[in-house]
């Protein structure tokens, strides 16, 4: 039985967070969806401290095998994800990750202990690709900030804290070192890559905010050579995504060191896609299995 | 049926099955240089007017340069129960503009498409819209006239009184006009046409036609229903504003997932904060969208 951080899971496939809206989707697919559910742990969309719009359209831009996305953490906010959304995710029939972002250690650290204390929630991410107000720099581009947010947020729960790395830093490796350092469980990675285009029709940046975020197969080498380098530095367990459509994909980051693999924006294009990957991913690793030399003879 | 029995509404009987399916392409047809594809749904239910699937073509997806990617919303134009075989005959009005609606105007009979769907909300009968509303005047432009041609059977099935204004560039880009008056070319009574160069119907533009109806004197028991171009509806929105009707509007946006999960179809709602058009539309009142825009639609 696969497992993340003392969580047992049905299979290695969860969501990538903000890339599926389960409460959405069950208004729209009904029960059907809880029956089938795609994955086997929820991750959730990043909540803040305070409520948030998101960005000015145009907030998406397809690209070749990816899209750009500019969507500014859409969310109600601490207290209306606590009172509205949480009771509803908790019907899920899988443990529920919540994502969490704030823009000081004391507001994260605030965060954390309210939406940990909570019974329905099985464990915390932090999206750290963001500045730390204080001192201007970007959480997850920066080791030691890093280390001296978890050495901050440790202490609040003893649920696992698992952090989403940014590959938009010269060295994943080393942040991943100080989120171990500083108490951490888990890292997942990658978050999508910084990129912009332009809309032919305007001769202006596509999207509303000037750049945005690659995802999609086209991103797929990219977040494997890091979690191949994440896992040489650390020994945390690693939730492995970039561009996964398919099994074979998910094998591929097994490989490397991930110990659970995410789903993202395939799930755009296929609603059940976190399904569909965990069956082919079966089938693969069955069948490397059985074509796998025996080294030894009962 | 009169025009009291309400237009059904997106609930149980037709809910999306979850997950994508493969569909038949039954038959592609040339309309006025939009392309009429229809496929063969043997899983979902009956769709209402406006709404819409994602549709991605099995073969030729990604042949562009690694486009097209993202499935592509597109409402669904008209419907028909018991095809051939079984299912439900699904017709998509397509206009190919870019990778991804070329490699479904490409789709022909026997190739596969992946749908998701019937997604979104759709179009509310009069008196749901306007109390004391009894007709319906349907303003549509370009391909946008897709979801006006099942709505307008709807209301002819319920005996609800209609008129539609539909807008072209000229007679040779006329697609579409064949699923509100069949392939004989001829303009059936209730519908009016203009064209920017008077080469078929009226010479100007559909919110022309639409003027001299809200002019009179009873604009104000009719619901206005329009879909097309942002330019065109952000023209009705402000003309049934001006005159104190009410209208809906099926809107188009930037959109990856259409259900919810993208968060890219984003609206700017009049009062601030943002709608998501796949779960919260396609189909808007006037008064829950500002002016629309190109920036988003």
């Amino acid at each position: 039985m696969p497992e993340l951080c003392g969580i047992e899971l049905s299979t290695p496939v969860i969501n990538a967070s903000g890339t599926y809206d389960a409460i959405a989707a069950r208004s729209v697919f009904g029960d059907e969806l809880l029956d089938d559910f795609p994955f086997s742990a929820f991750v959730s969309k990043t909540i803040t401290p305070e409520p948030r719009a998101g960005n000015a359209p145009r907030r998406i831009w397809e690209t070749p095998s990816g899209m750009l996305n500019s969507i500014g953490l859409p969310n109600k906010g601490l207290e209306g994800f606590l009172a509205e959304d949480l009771p509803r995710l908790a019907e899920l029939p899988v443990p529920l990750i919540v994502s969490i972002m704030a823009t000081t250690r004391e507001d994260f650290a605030n965060c954390v202990e309210r939406v940990a204390r909570r019974p329905e929630v099985a464990a915390i991410e932090l999206n750290v690709s963001c500045p730390n107000v204080h001192s201007g720099l970007i959480v997850g581009e920066n080791p030691s900030e890093t280390e001296a947010l978890l050495e901050a947020l440790r202490p609040q729960t003893e649920k696992p804290l698992i952090v989403k790395l940014t590959p938009n830093t010269a060295a994943p490796a080393a942040v991943a070192a100080g989120a171990e350092r500083g108490g951490a469980d888990a890292v997942s990675l990658i978050n999508t890559l910084k990129g912009t285009a332009v809309d032919p029709a305007s001769g202006v940046p596509a999207l509303g905010n000037g750049y945005g975020g690659l995802s999609g197969p086209a991103v797929r080498p990219v977040a494997l050579e890091q979690v191949r380098s994440v896992r040489a530095r650390v020994g945390l367990s690693i939730v492995g995504m970039g561009g996964i459509s398919s099994g074979a994909d998910a094998a591929e980051f097994l490989a490397l060191g991930a110990t659970v693999v995410a789903v993202g924006t395939e799930s755009f294009r296929d609603p059940r896609a976190g399904s569909r990957v965990a069956a082919e991913l079966e089938c693969t690793l069955l069948s490397e299995r059985s074509s796998a030399p025996a080294l030894h003879l009962d | 049926m009169t025009d009291s029995a309400p237009l059904p509404r997106p609930g149980a009987a037709s809910r999306a099955p979850f997950g994508r399916r493969l569909c038949t392409t039954a038959s592609s047809r040339d309309s006025g240089g939009y392309r009429v594809v229809s496929l063969v749904d043997r899983e979902g239910p009956e769709p209402l007017p406006g709404q819409f699937y994602m549709l991605a073509a099995e073969d030729g997806w990604g042949a562009e340069d690694g486009r097209a990617f993202l499935p592509r919303a597109i409402s669904v134009a008209e419907t028909r129960v018991g095809a051939a075989g079984g299912g439900i005959r699904l017709d998509f009005l397509l206009d190919a503009v870019g990778p991804g609606t070329r490699a479904l105007c490409d789709a022909r009979a026997g190739e596969k498409i992946w749908i998701t769907g019937p997604l979104g909300n759709s179009f509310a009968s009069p008196r749901e819209v306007a109390p004391g509303a009894a007709g319906a005047v349907l303003v549509g432009g370009g391909v946008g006239v897709a979801p006006l041609a099942l709505l307008r059977r709807r209301f002819s099935e319920r005996g609800v009184p209609h008129r539609v204004l539909l807008g072209f560039r000229d007679r040779a880009h006329s697609g579409g006009l064949d699923l509100f008056c069949g392939s004989s070319g001829a303009l059936c009574p209730e519908v009016r046409l203009a064209t920017e160069d008077g080469s078929q119907g009226v010479q100007g533009r559909v919110t022309d036609l639409l003027l001299s109806i809200l002019a009179g004197d009873d604009a104000e028991s009719g619901v206005v229903y329009s879909c097309g171009p942002p330019a065109m509806l952000e023209a009705v929105r402000a003309l049934c504003a001006d005159h104190g009707v009410a209208c809906e509007l099926a809107l188009e946006s930037p959109m990856a997932c259409g259900f919810g999960a993208c968060f890219g179809c984003a609206v700017p709602k009049p009062g601030g904060g943002y709608l998501r058009l796949c779960v919260d539309g396609p189909v808007l009142r006037g008064g829950q969208v500002g002016e629309v825009s190109h920036a988003y639609a």
